[in-house]
């Protein structure tokens, strides 16, 4: 365990910077899932908190990691390889499931099936 | 100085996640279908696993890195199996 406060200044408010920022957009994310009238406007909210989001704060746990020196940033690598790689595959299952239940129940919002 | 301001961006960014998370349970509480349901808890363990991250950076432990890994693995294969719940009634087929 290093000392916490050999951590020069810079490197404090390059952490800060994007943690806040990071949290700050998970949030705004949220609340646009949260605000959004249709489930289709909905799916594209919380997208912000996946890329940016889970971004920023791995960038700010990777800084950290390199300045105090307790572990390798080997697990921030994993989750940001794991996130960008699941997101778009999970959302894009969970859209196609959505837009066959509309279709099926003959929703008038979706266009019917082709063909 | 420094250790002040992480200590104050560490809490701000706590309480912002939180409100992320809670946004996402009163979304998963009040959804209308079952999709919107799947998708806030979808949005609710990627804010989780963030919250475990920053929670991580303040108290210098690696234990919550290692759960947060574990709820990324295993949050794509909860939603990936709620979604072909969802398509087709059943998961295994």
């Amino acid at each position: 365990m290093s000392d916490p406060t050999a951590l020069p200044l810079w490197a404090a408010i390059l952490i800060s910077a994007f943690l806040l920022i990071g949290s700050g957009l998970t949030l705004l994310g949220a609340i646009g899932l949260l605000k959004f009238g249709s489930f289709y406007r909905r799916l594209h909210a919380p997208t912000l908190g996946t890329t940016f989001g889970a971004g920023g704060i791995l960038i700010a746990s990777i800084i950290f990691s390199l300045f105090s020196q307790t572990r390798p940033f080997l697990h921030e690598l994993l989750i940001s390889v794991f996130v960008t790689v699941t997101t778009p595959v999970t959302l894009m299952l969970l859209s196609r499931a959505a837009l066959f239940r509309d279709r099926t129940e003959k929703n008038e919002d979706v266009p019917p099936f082709r063909g | 100085m420094s250790v002040t301001l992480l200590y104050w961006s560490l809490t701000i960014s706590h309480w912002l996640l939180l409100a992320a998370m809670f946004c996402c349970l009163i979304r998963l509480v009040r959804g209308p279908r079952a999709q919107d349901r799947v998708l806030a808890f979808d949005a609710l363990y990627v804010s989780a696993m963030l919250f475990l991250l920053s929670l991580g950076i303040a108290t210098r432990s690696p234990f919550y890195f290692d759960a947060a890994l574990v709820i990324a693995l295993l949050g794509f294969v909860s939603t990936a199996a709620l979604s072909k719940f969802l398509m087709r009634g059943e998961v295994i087929e």
